[in-house]
């Protein structure tokens, strides 16, 4: 059998995170549970799958020998309980991520790999809500999944090396390479990445530059292959300001708290790309 | 003007609102650093949606997409395809 064959993929939450590892797995193969508590919301990450499959498939992403998996969408996680990894990508709150971990990591089997996925929030603090901690892992998939070759794995203090060598079994079988970091707020990536977009926001808010400017200069003297500003809007700016709370909450860095200008941001409902405007404008094309 | 014509004016005119520029019939719109790969997919969505067409298969490479000219030939294919 072949890896793809072996494995199949349960993903919690049709969010811009649960679109895109869907899209992920369908591309390389593999059968995909989708699960959302909203029909409605189903119906369109249905849509946007087909959308990005053409975007992976454009930027050469994708295997071209390789049939695309199955993708089934349900409100039933009963329907994925032969999954051979659980991947949770629902909003990012403690109490909403713990309410579907606790829920699914009881329907499927004793070592399938139950994967938070997380910008930042500690793998720890959601293990008690699980059937079993040690099958219990976290990833931080980048956006958008199928373009980012890197996945962030986390190990919490309970997760079993079991766990660890599946979850990187089916992150091959999906394409990625990966590495495993130690379980603390906002982990590698977050925690150095997050405040320094928060920074780039205050200077925007500050008048020293505008977002094309702060954005041109990261391309142009640093080398970033995209600035802080077009990068928060590909996170979500509603996710950003999230996680920097959830950072802020934890370490008591004053570097953390959420940029006005991001707060403001979001209670216009302005969250970047997914909803056609953020620091910049996307057509009114979400995506 | 001629049909051709008629679909260059119309993609052009959308990457001017886009992008704020614009463009040379065979200027390469990715190389230019204006627009990131991610702009592709905006592409893709409006082609399909402004001229009735389907893109999908092997004509989902971002080299069909680089130029207003490669464009307007992708969208003319499609369409006579189309009609048959």
């Amino acid at each position: 059998m072949s890896e793809q064959e072996t494995h199949s993929l349960m993903i919690l939450g049709a969010g811009v995170m649960g679109v895109g590892i869907a899209t992920l797995g369908i591309g390389f193969g593999l059968r995909v549970t989708l699960v959302d508590v909203d029909d409605g919301k189903l119906a369109d990450a249905r849509r946007r799958v087909r959308q990005e499959l053409k975007l992976a498939q454009l930027m050469g992403a994708l295997p071209e020998d390789r049939a695309r998996g199955e993708l089934v969408t349900t409100v039933s996680p009963e329907d994925g309980a032969e999954a051979t990894a659980v991947i949770e990508a629902v909003t990012e709150l403690a109490e909403v991520k713990t309410a579907a971990l606790a829920r699914v990591s009881a329907l499927v089997k004793p070592g399938t790999p139950v994967v938070t996925n997380t910008s930042s929030i500690p793998v720890d603090e959601l293990a008690d809500a699980v059937a079993r901690p040690e099958d219990f892992i976290g990833t931080h998939f980048m956006n958008p999944p199928y373009l980012i070759p890197m996945v962030e794995v986390i190990r919490g203090r309970r997760t079993a090396a079991t766990a660890e060598e599946r979850l990187t079994a089916v992150l091959a079988a999906l394409g990625r390479k990966s590495l495993v970091v130690a379980d603390n707020p906002g982990f590698v990536t977050s925690r150095v990445l997050h405040p320094m977009i928060n920074d780039a926001i205050r200077v925007v808010r500050e008048g020293t530059a505008p977002a094309e400017t702060v954005d041109a200069l990261f391309e142009g003297c640093l080398g970033h292959r995209t600035g802080p500003l077009r990068t928060a809007d590909l996170i979500g700016l509603d996710n950003l300001a999230d996680s920097l709370r959830v950072l802020h909450q934890r370490t008591g860095d004053a570097g953390c708290e959420p940029d006005q200008l991001l707060l403001e941001k979001v209670q216009a409902g302005d969250f970047g790309r997914k909803t056609g405007r953020g620091f910049y404008e996307y057509g009114g094309i979400s995506s | 003007m001629t049909t051709t014509e008629v679909i260059a004016d119309r993609i052009a005119q959308f990457l001017k609102e886009r992008t704020r520029i614009s463009w040379e019939p065979d200027a390469d719109i990715f190389d230019s650093g204006v627009v990131s790969s991610l702009f592709a997919t905006e592409l893709v969505v409006f082609l399909e949606e402004a001229f009735d067409i389907e893109i999908g298969g092997r004509d989902l490479r971002l080299d069909n997409f680089r130029t207003v000219t490669l464009m307007t030939g992708l969208v003319q294919r499609l369409r006579e395809a189309g009609d048959e």
